[in-house]
Formats: C-alpha cells, sequence, structure tokens
C-alpha cells in the first residue's frame, strides 16, 4: 500500500546503488531462516542467564514468561498507542506465581519486570539485540552480516509516556505462521473456529479464536503504518485506485468478520448455557470475551476507515491548492533528507556534518577571568535554611461534634452491612439485628440502604473498587416498628477491578 | 551562501569614507555586531539595537564598517533587517563555530552516533521548512514537535526498508564494516525513547537526540520553544530560515554532490507535512492523521 510512496520521490539514479545482488535464492531462503532462528534466542538466552542473577531464579521458565510477555503486549497494543508497562507486568504476575506459589511476590514482580527489560534490552544503546550470520555473496566469497532486531520495543505515548509495542520480529515468534496474507489466514481462522464450536470442541476452538485476535491486530498494524505514511504526503500514495481499493475492502472486511463473529458469539454462548461440564462451561466464557475484544476491535477499526476518507480529501485540497510561491529555496527532504538516507554511513554523515556545521549557528566562546574565578573558588556556599521561616502556632478552635451518629457505629454499621457476595440479606433482618446492638443503630444501616439503592457505579469504576454495596426493591413492604416503605434486599457486588482498570485504559 | 563581506569591498572606497569614520562609529559597528551575536535578543525590545539596525540601512559607510568588524571576527552576514536583526553566523573556522565534538560527547568516537545528531539537525530544518516554497518565503514559520521529527525520520527509513525488501535485497551490513552499512538502518535501528528511572527519556534514544538539537537551536536563537506537548513544541524563527536557506542547505548539497548524489525533482514539493501545528499534533503521538 506505501509503495507508490518510494518510488517517485526518490531520484532514480539511486537505485543503481551499490549494494550487493541478491544471493542464490537458496542462500537467501537460509538466511531468512536463520535470521527467524536468531529471534528466538534472547528467548533461550533468559532461560540460560537466569543463573546468574542474585538469588535462585531456577524455578521459573523464564522463556515461558517471556513469550507470554510478548502474547500480553501484542493483545494490548491498540490502534494508537501501546502496551502500559505496569500492566503487563502485573498481567504476568499470576503466571509467575504459579511457578512458585511460596516465594514472595515482591519476588515475582521483579522476574516480571527483569523478563521484560530483557525482552526490551534495557542494557543496550539500541535497547534492541544484533545476530550474526553468514551469507555467500553473489561473487562467491563468504560475508558475515549483523542482523539487528528488537522484540519489544518502546514507543512515545500522549503526555510523554512510554508503552511498549511488539515488532514484526516478536510477532513471527510468536506465531510462527503470522507471515501470510492476513485476509485469507482470518477466513480460515474463522471457518475453522466455526467447525470447532459446531462440534463442541471448545479447548481448539479458543486456540483458533486466539489466532483470529492476533490477526485481527496485525491487519489493524498493518493499515496504522499505510495511513501514517499517506499523512506524510497525499501524493505519496495512490489516492485514485490503491488507497479508496484498501478502504473499501477493509471496510468491507471489518462488516463480514463483524456479521460472522455475532454469529459466532450467539453459537458460544448457547454452548456456555448449555453444556454441563464446567470446564468447557469456563472454556466458552473465556471464548466469548475473546470474540467480544474481537468485535470491539473491528469496530475501532471501522470507526477509522470511516474517517479516513473526509481526512484525506481535506488534506488533498490543503496541499494541492495552497497557492504556489516563487520557488527558489532548497526542497531539505527531497534534495538532501531522502537522497542521504540511502547511503552508506560513512558518505551520509559527511553530508549531515556540512548541514551540522551549518545550520547550529554560533556560540560565543566562554572565557573566565582568573579574578572572579578566584572569588567564586574562594566564596562559601551560601548556607540555605532548610526549613525556612518558623511557623506561628495556628490558633484553633474546637468544634463541637453535632454528628448524629459516632464512628464507632459506622463502623459497627459497616460491619452489619459486609455481606458475604452470594448471601444478599433483607432489610427488615438488617434493622432488627441492628437494633439489638444499639437502638440509633438501625436508622444508619436504613440511611446506607437506601443510599445503596443508587450505588454510586461510576466512583466505584474510577477508583477501581473491589465490591459495591447494593440494594434494590422486589416490592415487599418493609413490616417494621419505625419505618416504612419497601423491604430491600441488600447485598454486595464484587467488582471486576482488574477488568475495569483495562478497560479504564483503553478507553482513555 | 554569499560572504557579504570581503576585503575588496570594504577597501576600495575607503579611501574616501575614511576621513569620515570616527573611533566612535567603530565602536557603534562593534556594538551593532555584539547584538548580533546574542542571537535570542529581539531587535525591538532593545532600543539601542533598533537605532543601529536603522542606521547600518541607512548610511552606507556604517554598514561597510559592521560588516568588516564581522568578517574580521569571522563572522558571515545573513542579513540586516529590523526582523531579523544583525543576523551574523560563524565562518568554518571562526572561534565562534559550533564543534559536533563539543556538542555530543559520543560523537567523537562512534560515527554513527555523529551521523545520527547531524541527521537530526537536517529532519528538524526539513521538516520545519517542508516544500521549497517554505524556505523561500520570509513570512513563513515553521512548527515541529519532537516526537513528529522522530516520526517523520522513522517512516522514511521505513520507506526504504519496504523498497529494499521488494527489490529482496540483503541489508545486513557485512560484520566488521560499520561504515558500510546503509545510514537509514542506524536510526531505525536506535529506539524511539525508553523508560528511565527518573522519568526522562534516555539521551541516546532518537526522541532524546532530536530534543536536544532542539534545545539547541533554542539556544541558538532559531527555534522558540511554544509547549511541552508531544516532546516539546517548538516554532522556526526568521534567523534560522536565514541560516539554512543561504548556508546550510547548500553547504550539504555541495557534499552530496560531491559524492556523485545528484538529487532530480521537478521543483517542487516531495514532502508535503503539514505546516499548521493541529496537523503536528496529530502526528506526534500515534503517527496517526487523525484521533477521535
Amino acid at each position: 500500500m506505501t509503495s507508490p510512496a518510494s518510488t517517485d520521490s526518490v531520484p532514480p539514479q539511486l537505485s543503481a546503488g551499490p549494494r550487493p545482488a541478491p544471493g542464490p535464492a537458496a542462500d537467501e531462503g537460509l538466511a531468512r531462516r536463520l535470521r527467524a532462528l536468531a529471534c528466538t534466542a534472547p528467548l533461550h538466552d533468559l532461560d540460560a542467564r537466569k543463573a546468574n542473577l542474585a538469588g535462585e531464579y531456577s524455578v521459573y521458565g523464564m522463556a515461558e514468561v517471556a513469550l507470554a510477555a510478548i502474547d500480553l503486549v501484542t493483545l494490548n497494543m491498540d490502534f494508537d498507542t501501546g502496551a502500559d508497562h505496569e500492566q503487563i507486568v502485573a498481567r504476568l504476575a499470576p503466571r509467575i506465581a504459579a511457578q512458585a506459589p511460596h516465594r514472595p511476590a515482591a519476588e515475582h514482580e521483579r522476574v516480571a519486570r527483569w523478563v521484560v527489560e530483557n525482552l526490551i534490552n534495557v542494557g543496550s544503546v539500541d535497547r534492541g539485540f544484533r545476530a550474526v550470520y553468514g551469507t555467500f555473496a553473489p561473487d562467491g566469497t563468504y560475508v558475515r552480516r549483523d542482523y539487528d532486531f528488537k522484540l519489544i520495543e518502546e514507543v512515545p505515548g500522549p503526555g510523554g509516556t512510554v508503552y511498549l509495542r511488539t515488532t514484526d520480529e516478536a510477532v513471527n515468534v510468536l506465531v510462527g505462521a503470522l507471515d501470510t496474507d492476513v485476509t485469507s489466514a482470518q477466513i480460515a481462522a474463522e471457518v475453522k473456529l466455526e467447525v470447532l464450536i459446531n462440534r463442541g470442541r471448545l479447548a481448539d476452538a479458543q486456540l483458533a479464536a486466539e489466532q483470529a485476535r492476533y490477526r485481527t491486530v496485525q491487519y489493524s498494524e498493518t493499515l496504522r503504518r499505510a495511513l501514517e505514511a499517506t499523512r506524510r504526503n497525499v501524493r505519496a500514495v495512490d489516492w485514485l485506485n490503491a488507497v479508496p481499493d484498501m478502504i473499501a475492502e477493509a471496510l468491507d472486511h471489518v462488516a463480514d468478520r463483524y456479521r460472522h463473529e455475532n454469529a459466532i458469539l450467539t453459537n458460544i454462548r448457547k454452548a456456555r448455557d448449555e453444556t454441563e461440564d464446567p470446564g468447557n462451561k469456563r472454556r466458552a466464557a473465556e471464548l466469548v470475551d475473546i470474540v467480544k475484544d474481537c468485535i470491539r476491535r473491528h469496530t475501532q477499526l471501522q470507526s477509522r476507515l470511516l474517517e479516513a476518507g473526509p481526512l484525506f480529501r481535506a488534506e488533498q485540497d490543503r496541499q494541492a491548492f495552497a497557492p504556489a510561491a516563487a520557488t527558489s529555496g532548497t526542497d531539505l527532504y527531497g534534495h538532501l533528507l531522502a537522497p542521504a538516507l540511502p547511503l552508506p554511513l560513512e558518505g551520509a554523515v559527511r553530508v549531515t556534518d556540512a548541514f551540522f556545521a551549518n545550520a547550529t549557528g554560533l556560540r560565543t566562546p566562554v572565557s573566565v577571568r582568573v579574578g572572579d574565578l578566584v572569588d567564586i573558588l574562594l566564596t562559601p556556599p551560601v548556607e540555605r535554611e532548610h526549613l525556612g521561616a518558623e511557623m506561628p502556632e495556628p490558633d484553633l478552635i474546637a468544634t463541637p461534634d453535632d454528628s448524629r451518629f459516632s464512628e464507632e457505629q459506622l463502623a459497627v454499621a459497616m460491619e452489619l452491612l459486609d455481606l458475604p457476595a452470594d448471601a444478599p440479606r433483607r432489610l427488615s433482618g438488617l434493622l432488627t439485628e441492628a437494633r439489638g446492638q444499639d437502638p440509633e443503630l438501625p436508622y444508619l444501616v436504613a440511611l446506607l440502604a437506601v443510599h445503596a439503592a443508587s450505588p454510586a457505579v461510576g466512583t466505584a469504576y474510577r477508583q477501581g473498587e473491589q465490591k459495591l454495596l447494593f440494594a434494590v426493591d422486589d416490592g415487599t413492604d418493609l413490616d417494621d416498628p419505625e419505618f416504612g416503605g419497601a423491604d430491600l434486599i441488600v447485598g454486595t457486588a464484587l467488582l471486576d477491578a482488574a477488568g475495569m482498570a483495562a478497560d479504564r485504559t483503553e478507553a482513555a | 551562501m554569499t560572504e557579504h563581506v570581503e576585503w575588496s569591498d570594504t577597501e576600495a572606497p575607503a579611501p574616501a569614507a575614511s576621513a569620515a569614520v570616527t573611533p566612535a562609529d567603530a565602536a557603534d559597528a562593534a556594538r551593532l555586531v555584539a547584538f548580533g551575536l546574542q542571537p535570542k535578543l529581539q531587535p525591538a525590545r532593545d532600543q539601542e539595537y533598533t537605532d543601529l539596525l536603522r542606521r547600518y540601512r541607512e548610511e552606507p559607510a556604517f554598514a561597510r564598517l559592521a560588516d568588516a568588524v564581522a568578517a574580521g571576527l569571522g563572522l558571515i552576514v545573513l542579513e540586516v533587517s529590523p526582523r531579523a536583526g544583525m543576523a551574523v553566523t560563524a565562518a568554518e573556522d571562526s572561534v565562534f563555530a559550533v564543534r559536533m565534538g563539543d556538542y555530543a560527547r559520543r560523537t567523537a568516537a562512534d560515527s554513527g552516533d555523529r551521523f545520527l545528531h547531524g541527521l537530526a539537525h537536517l529532519a528538524v530544518a526539513a521538516l520545519a521548512f517542508p516544500r521549497p516554497e517554505d524556505l523561500a518565503d520570509d513570512s513563513y514559520i515553521g512548527r515541529i514537535t519532537v516526537n513528529g521529527v522522530d516520526a517523520f525520520v522513522r517512516q522514511a527509513c521505513r520507506r526504504l526498508e519496504e523498497r529494499a525488501e521488494e527489490r529482496g535485497e540483503n541489508t545486513d551490513p557485512a560484520t566488521g564494516t560499520p561504515g558500510l552499512e546503509a545510514a537509514w538502518r542506524i536510526w531505525a535501528r536506535r529506539s524511539a525513547t525508553g523508560a528511565t528511572k527518573d522519568a526522562r527519556r534516555p539521551a541516546a534514544s532518537t526522541t532524546g537526540i532530536v530534543a536536544k538539537a532542539a534545545a539547541f537551536l533554542t539556544d541558538s536563537g532559531f527555534l522558540q520553544r511554544t509547549g511541552d506537548d508531544h516532546g516539546g513544541t517548538y516554532r522556526t524563527t526568521a534567523r534560522y530560515q536565514l541560516q539554512v536557506r543561504d548556508l546550510a542547505g547548500g553547504a550539504a548539497m555541495a557534499e552530496l554532490l560531491e559524492l556523485g548524489v545528484v538529487p532530480v525533482t521537478d521543483g517542487s514539493a516531495s514532502l508535503l507535512a503539514a505546516e499548521d501545528t493541529e496537523d503536528l499534533d496529530l502526528v506526534a503521538d500515534a503517527g496517526l492523521p487523525f484521533h477521535s
């Protein structure tokens, strides 16, 4: 999709550059496989190096953790941003904890951080990996080459944050066969999924659904790159045929997948509700989540696609119909930057050096007078007042405590309302129990229960609460000497704190 | 790129003018050059500077004297105008020139780093003046963001990578010959940013390198920082436009021609990047042209 961009922006004579012609096909295939093999090396390396860590870390399967990390980053990569470092570490923790349940949680987190940092390769300047492999040059000489690659890379996010993205290499390591035509591979996966569900083989179906989701992610990644390229230069992209075709194709694809996945969703829901086996039930429930996530990603892709058309037209108007000024300036990109980039380093550095020397302006040399220097060196450092000026003692007036209920009463009431999630209670029962402890307490319990009839769901969601008190009216009248109204059912709802946190980050 | 001042210029009319030139005039001329050495100083903000600039434009003899002072100090006069002030820059071997080794220490040992720092400056200029017209138009003000510059270079690198892949070329360099590696690979390989202990971006990352360039150019009076979004937003000054148009572009081009590369385009812009900040805001983080 972006290939037309490359041909017209670069002078033709560069194509005859001093690059070696590709070697024999067999050798090329071998080189490709060597590079693929190299991508797995950092994972093996983790297991080899865990012995060097201070502490007893051999119980942990580092390669397994690393693959899980790549998995997590890939799945949490969104259209615009990447995955959050802390979130990845947090989500890795359960798996690591399962490997060594008796170790402290701090150690689990340390392992997670170690693995993620090693996948980024934090210690190196490039934050990447290098492997050396050999090929035969066209003239038959043997050449050793450097292959540089990254598995997880850090990209700048909004507000100066840093996000993680998996590279193509990592995705290919993760699911070997991904380097194929995305569309057809996706269709195959969908069909397979449907067949598997019909036959009731949910374990296989889950695998297929997960693969389908990887493809979806990869598809939006491809699209994201294509759009990025078109934004820079409308003319760099074939706006007459290729782009509209691509958008139409992608929209068709989304519509198709959306229909398909909704059908699958209905099917699995049925499987989930009908099946007796608890294992299958759980797997079906997980599958529902995966397919829902697929649908969410498709919807996101679709909204981007719909905005693409108007944007292209606006850019086209702005770029094409801008008044043409008398041109005498240098085209810095076309004449300098673009030709310099494909040059070998030793040539390109001459160009950038020349630009640097002439584009940085001037610096007035700094010189120090000996007299000043002596003064500066001999002046004792100024003692700073660490604590600042003394604060006057504030004159506080005790305000009378006019609360109706005391802190102790609140604590007792909260304890009373701390109901197990699976056992909601009637308000009448709670009131009777409260009355037994303190004649004032029923009023507080009744107040809290009425308040819970409209629980602050939004606040609980934002604050990531674990549970939430709620009350519902099922029509039963309250029979109580002091209170009237409905006999509410009061219960505790457990909230999926991790899920909500994930939702919040995605929504942001 | 013309050296406005040559000895022949000043010597020929000198006998006629010499009678009029007093030590006070020489002091004023030197004072004007001294103002020019403070690139962040706005002529409009300083009455004396404004007066001297007017005198330069109205009295040819004074102008020649100021030019001579500048030339003697190893300075090149780019323009003298109310908007740019006394725009002078360092000649190649002047004491005022900026050396790459002083700019970034690592560059002395590592030609890859040397290239990255140079390329960052080139990319800042290319994105600040995306079209030839923008460089030629005196009233044009370019706007850049640090993340935007990095994303823009990465995009160019990616295109080269895709093209190499299409041709089935193996761009992996032979081991032990780093000088033969294609230049774009150096940028593509370097990470864009990274997590650090104190939440600053790593100096060796590409956004760190671009940010250094932008901060340095701000100190040179070439850019003005306008915000902190997207790694830092900047707009160009008249001096930067002059510097790039009259000096840097030509010098780099000469070097490129010497390497045997003759870029041919049809004279229109080959890069049509967005000029207004709004669009740059969009590109900076995600590289996506639109946001919901």
